[in-house]
């Protein structure tokens, strides 16, 4: 049970944890994108679209796990543009913002070290006592996929730790530390050269909706809605999937 | 039981270069200024501080030898050592404190406080057996440091300036009190002071060390007969002048001469005492075969007399009544006369 | 101006300057409104039922597992480095204790890394630990317990250290001349004489040990039961069910406040 217009003494945690900094650039507006871990290199990559075509106008970002920005959001967190990994956790904030808008779609995809030296072939193996297996919390969207996906297969995972964001799973597994975990496909193209995917098959996967809106309270709303149009216009559709983003499901 | 060592380390700026012998039942005190090693000693001859050269015997056994490398550690050492400040130990009642070298030593609980209540008892302060050390006093603490050193049955005591943390209204009710206690001990004592009545009334035999060396030795009364250096000579309160002797005159280091009635020859020391000085306005003629011009200086209080400070070539310190004081004008200071008859003057060699 | 005759301050020595009591009131509101705050948003009617979920009695008994652990670790060979750090001249003395302050001063995710790079499975020492006995550290309870201890030890060592120089030690010279070898002395005069510090040190090293976050979410991981301790399980909760998050900190505060008060004397000794 959730409180909409919540102002405790938290507010000044979502501060401490924008990565924003309030610089000096005078005469330039600054607007504050709070998006899913998931999408941290497509969304540097528009902001960058996004200053060339705005010069005036910068882009910061606060990328964190969906659930974790929607209560940033709540308690009154200076967000202009709200990018989630699940209708879920744009929901949570639905009085908030705008009417939300799904601009890409994602799926699951298991992530292990360079050369897959456990020989893991799909979700049933990661239930398998010899692998460190680390997935994203159930209140994380891709931790909420990945147990429906697990579901699915009838596949019962005992993992080593319950991950903040996506972003720290796929870290476990570059360090070495985990042998795998369950993420997004866009995480294994970011993760560079020292991992590897191995698919999920579609009857088992779970596609990822994100969808994307204004914040009401902005106080730059035609910049932020500028980005928003930005997101959804055919170009950056192109960059989103070069990323390695789905279009979004047409519905 | 007897204490042979001759110490010499340098800690800091002090060198130290000292001989002591204590014989069975003296008790040795060990008299000098402030900074002159005293302490420095003590520690030595505990071990808390290791010697450069020289050797500690104890009874025969040897606790310490720098050029065999003997070395005893001061636990093993069978010392009692009462500190300047008595050390206490704060979180400990005075049993318990007067228990420890027992306990340290082996000895089961029950026993060890036993035999620190008895010696509590000995000492007079059983009734303060479970206080804390900062709820005695002065002599109440002093005597429990007493007790706490003496309850192993120590072959060697050191005391160091026992008396000092005390004020002095207190200091001579506990000054014999801690006489009668070394008394009843029979092993060898050391004792440490700065304090001349300390040394002069509690000592067998007294050790002069100044500076880390030490400059006389005796009894007492041969000590303060016989000063061998300034600051004995100011503890005893006569003049002391050092020189070569020629028969009967006495040439001093400073320029000047002193004439006395022995013949003497060689290196000597010459003390006259204050009292034995006259002081003239004028030239004096007769008699005296000492006769120095100087000027005269401060003046000190000195129970029912005054004692003038003569500087010159031959600077002396003159005993006078007030009433001379008075008539000579002393307190204006200006040229005055000393003169000392030839048989007041003291020589003895050097 | 010139003509007035200067007032005297009666009782200067007892008051202080206007400035500094307005400052020091900002202070003192800097540091209660947070907890005023959390006190006044705490859903007292519901605090039972929050606490009483399992997940917060396991974080709950975690966080004092572990915490103690670290404590326990942070005595056993901090107390014996602080003592080498005070009484022992030893060759590189200087640089062991900048690296003893260095986990004070590092941000405590920064630790976390550390850790991983040196107890991970490709660490440093931790790939001997795992090939030679099997054993790894990340993701389990004792994991927890080192990273917290990482973080909490020069706590301990710092304060125990600082109590050992200020100790007299003619004391132990004392104890000496009374026939006591260097362990009795340590053990019936030395440590009782350094008790005060000693017990300070100890309580902050179990405070700073019990609201660890960063190296241990970083080295140990997060799951309930094993390594999920109260702080993580606050940050958590905070994202999705904030009362929870209040109750919990609540418990954290409470049992913090609880510390801090019994030692008040002891932290702040008076002459």
């Amino acid at each position: 049970m959730l409180r909409s217009r919540f102002r405790p003494v938290a507010v000044l945690l979502p501060l401490v944890l924008l990565t924003a900094g309030c610089g000096g650039g005078g005469g330039q507006t600054e607007i504050k994108v709070f998006a899913a871990a998931s999408l941290t290199a497509a969304f540097n990559k528009l902001g960058e679209d996004y200053a060339a075509a705005n010069s005036g106008t910068r882009v910061t970002f606060n990328f964190a796990g969906s659930q974790a920005l929607a209560t940033q959001i709540q308690q009154g967190a200076p967000a202009d543009v709200f990018a989630s990994a699940d209708v879920t956790n744009m929901d949570k904030v639905k009085d908030l913002v705008s009417l939300p808008q799904v601009f890409a779609s994602n799926r699951l995809q298991i992530i292990v070290a360079a050369g897959n030296p456990k020989g893991v072939k799909g979700l049933a193996d990661l239930a398998r006592d010899d692998l460190k297996v680390v997935l994203a919390a159930p209140e994380v969207p891709a931790g909420k996929y990945a147990e429906q996906a697990l579901d699915k297969a009838g596949v019962t995972v005992e993992p080593v730790s319950l991950e903040d964001d996506v972003k720290s799973a796929v870290g476990k597994v570059r360090l070495g530390e985990a042998d795998a975990a369950i993420v997004y496909v866009t995480d294994v193209a970011a993760g560079g050269d020292k991992v590897e995917g191995v698919d999920i098959p579609a009857d088992q996967n779970v596609p990822a909706t994100y969808p994307i809106a204004t914040v009401k309270a902005s106080t730059h709303q035609r910049q932020a809605q500028a980005f928003v149009d930005l997101v959804r216009s055919a170009q950056s559709q192109g960059v989103l999937q070069s990323f390695g983003f789905l279009p979004p499901p047409i519905s | 039981m007897s204490l042979e060592a001759r110490v010499d380390l340098a800690i800091g700026r002090l060198h130290l270069d000292a001989e002591v012998a204590v014989a069975t039942g003296e008790l040795v005190v060990l008299l000098g200024p402030n900074g002159a090693g005293k302490t420095t000693l003590l520690r030595a001859l505990a071990g808390l501080v290791e010697l450069d050269r020289g050797r500690v015997v104890l009874d025969g056994a040897v606790l310490e030898d720098a050029r065999t490398g003997a070395w005893v550690a001061t636990e093993r050492r069978p010392i009692g050592f009462v500190f300047q400040d008595y050390l206490l130990f704060p979180h400990l009642s005075a049993l318990e404190n007067v228990a420890f070298g027992l306990r340290a030593r082996g000895l089961a609980r029950a026993e060890a406080r036993r035999r620190a209540a008895v010696w509590l008892e000995r000492f007079g302060v059983a009734e303060h057996a479970g206080s804390r050390p900062r709820a005695l006093s002065g002599g109440q603490a002093q005597r429990v440091a007493l007790a706490r050193a003496m309850v192993s049955d120590p072959l060697l005591l050191l005391l160091d300036e026992p008396l000092a943390a005390l004020d002095a209204a207190r200091r001579g009710e506990v000054r014999r009190d801690l006489r009668r206690h070394l008394a009843s001990f029979d092993g060898t004592r050391l004792l440490v002071t700065h304090d001349p009545l300390e040394a002069m009334t509690m000592a067998d035999r007294l050790v002069v060390l100044e500076d880390g060396r030490v400059t006389q030795t005796g009894t007492p009364a041969q000590v303060s007969a016989r000063p061998r250096s300034r600051y004995v000579a100011e503890l005893v309160g006569v003049n002391l002048f050092r020189g070569q002797a020629a028969g009967h005159t006495i040439h001093l280091a400073g320029g000047g001469t002193v004439v006395a009635a022995g013949s003497h020859q060689g290196g000597v020391f010459a003390s006259v005492h204050p009292r034995a000085v006259a002081l003239h306005r004028r030239a004096p003629e007769g008699t005296p075969r000492n006769v120095w011009a100087g000027t005269a200086g401060t003046l000190d209080i000195v129970a029912d007399r005054v004692r003038v400070h003569v500087t010159g070539t031959v600077p002396i310190v003159a005993e006078v009544t007030p009433a001379a004081v008075a008539e000579l004008r002393l307190a204006d200071g200006g040229p005055v006369w000393a003169s000392v008859k030839a048989t007041e003057v003291s020589v003895y060699p050097a | 101006m010139t003509g007035a005759p200067r007032r005297r301050r009666a009782g200067a020595s007892s008051a202080a300057p206007i400035p500094f009591v307005v400052l020091a009131a900002l202070a003192v509101g800097f540091l209660a409104l947070p907890l005023v705050g959390l006190l006044a948003q705490t859903p007292w009617r519901r605090l039972a039922d929050e606490l009483a979920a399992p997940q917060v009695r396991l974080a709950l008994r975690l966080s004092l597992v572990c915490s103690l652990g670290a404590v326990g670790i942070s005595l056993l060979v901090g107390l014996p480095l602080a003592f080498m750090l005070a009484r022992v001249d030893f060759p590189g003395r200087n640089l062991v204790r900048a690296l003893t302050t260095l986990p004070m001063v590092l941000p405590p995710v920064v630790g976390g890394v550390a850790l991983l790079l040196a107890f991970g499975r490709r660490g440093v020492a931790g790939q001997w630990l795992d090939r030679a006995f099997g054993i790894t550290l990340p993701f389990t309870t004792m994991g927890a317990i080192l990273a917290e201890a990482f973080v909490a030890m020069p706590f301990l060592v710092i304060t125990t250290e600082a109590g050992l120089r200020a100790m007299d030690r003619r004391f132990e010279d004392a104890a000496a001349t009374l026939g006591a070898g260097r362990w009795t002395t340590f053990r019936r005069v030395t440590l009782p004489l350094i008790a005060p510090s000693l017990g300070a040190g100890t309580a902050l090293c179990w405070a700073r040990a019990l609201g660890e976050f960063g190296a241990t979410i970083t080295f140990a991981g997060n799951l309930p039961g094993s390594t999920q301790t109260m702080p993580l399980a606050v940050y958590l909760a905070l994202e999705n069910d904030l009362e929870a998050a209040i109750a919990l900190s609540l418990v954290l505060l409470a049992v913090s406040l609880a510390v801090l008060i019994a030692l008040r004397d002891r932290w702040f000794p008076t002459a």
